[in-house]
């Protein structure tokens, strides 16, 4: 059983036979998460999964080469720089691919990664009929080895993460023009392919920082999923890269910790599945793009419009009974409402109960028919104003057919902000027709329209 | 150099997993999911795991259902989250196919007491070992030919997929340029998508088991890229892609066996030489492509910038 002072002593490590690990998952969560952000603002998400393939036949040449000089072909300086220029190749050779071709990225992407990766794999099968027999265990380079990291890998990790860091600060504002607005970041003259070149690089230094350490995928986990979550929760750029840099620390502290309680659960699984657990938080209530806001928000849009519709049909109907002079309040039956506009029965119920709820209307006769209070027809008076308004400055200045504005009003209006509306107003003043607080409407109004 | 009747018969298990793969990969590569090979050939590992700890033996069919099914799971998960969560669809694809693999390892290590699969040698077949496992052995002139048990099955994968791009190449075809305009004309194209998919999954699961993940990642892609900067019209780009992923395979096992000699080698893996071939057909046509090559649009604006 485990012993709440175990936990303890892990979580805040420690413990020195986990410290290590906990510590560099950390460190690598937290320079892969930045990283992330800017490759998922450029839609290149993938590219993680790209350039560790592309390590492979970098790690197996070095080694050869290093075996032929002589040395010690496992020497991890030699493997480390092979794998980087070979990596650097790879996202090259994407960027190439892209610009001058009409491949677009995700094919230069697979490309780049099957190709590389079939030269890996053929540079490996050469290596294993070598006489030197020290060459078992060199693609397992890639495959990471998460629970035995050594005193050297928190060192190589540091310096990665203290150069994305130094990287992503000193050039924040160039990389955040190219991430939303490349072509514009190139016409102000600024150098686009060497930026772009600088952040490949960067990811690069990460990626094959982070590979021996812990793994193909736990890289293309971090490097990905962290980014993805911030994304549901802020807008701004600067927020999303300190919460992606964030939940890539957290889910490497969480997921090593959690790692070292249990046996036989290994560690860049485990942490794989505490980002991947955090993105599904994410998306279902992320507070600026989540799954739940974003449907809250449709629907209030929807309630709202449905209320402006209801309003703008009882004020119309009463418009058109008045005989001349002042517009009365009456009862208007159900069945009447309901022929103004292509809505349904239920659709229509539900406006009218959150109209009564909020006292804008009377119901009488079991439903049967509705009656406007004179808060309702002040807010309806004021709901078909601002249509009509921008039916006519449809109309006059954006030459829209007259048979189509009603249904571009309506497409606009109700999207509109009430400063918006001031502006329209004070422009229009000229149309207001004296003595009507509501405009005459500038087309014929006819049931269903 | 000496070529045996292995060789050839590596070369026609090559061949045949390169052109099930190439057919679909046009597809994939015109609605920007080249990625998605990769994507299943990591994430079946939970399938393979679920299927061996149901059975408990490494059968072969219930293993390739297990990886099939989690193969199109990988599909609509990515699906679900690019659309429900709004998320770029590369970036839903790393998160789904990231989390499956890791399922699939926890359960592996969770239950190595007591069976033994390593993930390394389940999940990746060798197209070397190929013609060694034969099924069948007909007689015809006279000779008898050992027909290995992968060319069989991916002679049907590759029937199965030339019937579905002929059969519905109109549909593939609207659906994969412009969803909006084949929803109105009728074709449902997420239906199109889903068995488009899910023919990738089978492809990519009867493929790696046969002959390995690297050859069915660069065969999904690599042809059709190239036919693509060489064509506008979709079904000479199909054409042309197959030729392609044969020529491909070919090469690629013959550089296998000659290449390693000029440094001193005697032979490297088929598979990762198979994927090297089909980058060097790439990079030949990238170059010198009549109408999308670099060396054709380089020269095109010389001499629009010397006239």
């Amino acid at each position: 059983m485990l012993e709440f002072a175990d936990i303890w002593n892990v979580l805040f490590l420690r413990d020195y036979n986990t410290r290590l690990v906990v510590i560099c998952t950390m460190l690598l969560g937290c320079a892969c998460g930045l990283m992330g952000g800017f490759l998922l603002l450029r839609k290149r998400s993938l590219m993680g999964d790209t350039l560790s393939h592309a390590t492979l036949p970098g790690v197996g040449l070095a080694f050869m080469l290093a075996v032929a000089l002589g040395g010690d072909g496992k020497s991890l300086p030699f493997l480390l720089s092979g794998a980087a220029i070979t990596g650097v190749l790879g996202c090259w050779a994407v960027l190439l691919i892209r610009n001058h071709t009409r491949i677009k990225d995700d094919a230069a992407m697979g490309i780049v990664l099957s190709v590389f990766f079939g030269a890996g794999v053929a540079v490996l099968g050469m290596i294993q009929t070598m006489p030197e027999g020290s060459a078992a265990g060199l693609e397992s380079f890639i495959y990471g080895k998460t629970a035995s990291m050594v005193l050297s890998d928190f060192w190589i990790l540091v310096l990665v993460t203290l150069c994305v860091l130094t990287g992503s600060l000193v050039l924040f504002k160039e990389f955040r023009l190219l991430c939303f607005d490349e072509s514009f970041a190139a016409s102000l003259g600024w150098p686009v392919k060497v930026l772009d070149v600088i952040l490949l690089g960067l990811v690069t230094a990460v990626t094959v920082a982070g590979l021996q350490a812990v793994g193909l995928i736990l890289i293309i986990a971090f490097l990905i999923t962290p980014a993805a979550a911030a994304r549901f929760w802020t807008n701004q750029l600067d927020r999303m890269l300190l919460l992606s840099a964030l939940i890539g620390g957290a889910s490497g502290w969480l997921g090593a910790s959690l790692s070292a309680f249990y046996p036989r659960l290994p560690a860049g699984a485990v942490i794989v599945l505490v980002a991947a657990f955090v993105f599904l938080i994410s998306m279902l209530i992320g507070s600026e793009r989540g799954v739940l806001v974003r449907w809250l928000r449709q629907t209030q849009l929807k309630y709202r419009i449905g209320r402006q519709h209801l309003l703008r049909a009882l004020y119309e109907i009463l418009e058109a009974g008045r005989s001349d002079g002042e517009l009365t309040i009456q009862a208007v039956p159900f069945r009447q409402v309901r022929g103004r506009r292509t809505w349904s029965d239920a659709s229509l119920r539900e406006y009218i109960r959150r109209a009564y709820d909020d006292g804008l209307l009377e119901v009488q006769n079991k439903e049967d028919s509705i009656r406007l209070t004179e808060a309702g027809l002040a807010e309806a008076a004021q709901v078909t104003r601002n249509h009509r308004l921008w039916e006519l400055y449809l109309i006059e200045y954006a030459d829209v057919a007259t048979s189509r504005v009603d249904r571009d009003a309506d497409m606009v209006e109700h999207v509109l902000g009430e400063q918006m509306v001031a502006r329209l107003e004070s422009q229009l003043q000229t149309y207001r027709s004296a003595g009507s607080l509501v405009p005459a409407s500038p087309h014929p109004i006819v049931p269903g329209d | 150099m000496t070529w045996y009747v292995m060789d050839t018969w590596i070369v026609v298990v090559g061949a045949l997993a390169a052109t099930a793969c190439a057919l679909l990969g046009n597809f994939l590569v015109l609605r920007k999911m080249s990625m998605m090979g990769d994507a299943i050939s990591h994430a079946v590992l939970p399938g393979l795991a679920i299927a061996f700890l149901i059975t408990e033996a490494r059968a072969s069919l219930t293993m390739f259902l297990g990886a099939a099914v989690v193969g199109v799971l990988t599909a609509v998960f990515t699906q679900w989250i690019s659309r429900f969560g709004k998320v770029d669809e590369g970036a839903s694809m790393g998160i789904v196919f990231t989390s499956l693999f890791a399922v699939g390892l926890l359960l592996i290590v969770q239950a190595a007491d007591h069976v033994d699969l390593d993930p390394g040698c389940v999940l990746y077949g060798a197209i070397e070992l190929t013609p060694l496992d034969v099924v069948w052995r007909p007689r015809y002139f006279g000779t008898e030919f050992e027909v290995p048990r992968a060319a069989l099955v991916l002679a049907g994968v590759t029937v199965l997929n030339v019937g579905f791009v002929v059969a519905f190449f109109k549909e593939l075809r609207i659906s994969s340029f412009d969803p909006e305009l084949a929803t109105t004309m009728g074709i449902h194209s997420n239906l199109m998508h889903y068995l488009l998919m899910t023919l990738v999954a089978v492809t990519t699961v009867a493929a790696f088991e046969a002959v390995g993940s690297i050859i069915v990642i660069a065969m999904l892609i690599v042809p059709a890229a190239t036919a693509h900067l060489l064509t506008d019209r979709l079904w000479l780009m199909v054409v042309l892609s197959v030729v392609f992923a044969i020529a491909a395979a070919v090469l690629g096992h013959l550089s296998a066996l000659i290449v390693p000699g000029w440094v001193g080698f005697t032979d490297t893996s088929t598979s990762g030489m198979m994927a090297v071939a089909s980058g060097v057909l790439f990079t030949l046509v990238l170059l010198a492509a009549p109408r999308y090559g670099v060396l054709c649009k380089r020269l095109r604006k010389t001499e629009a910038a010397a006239f």
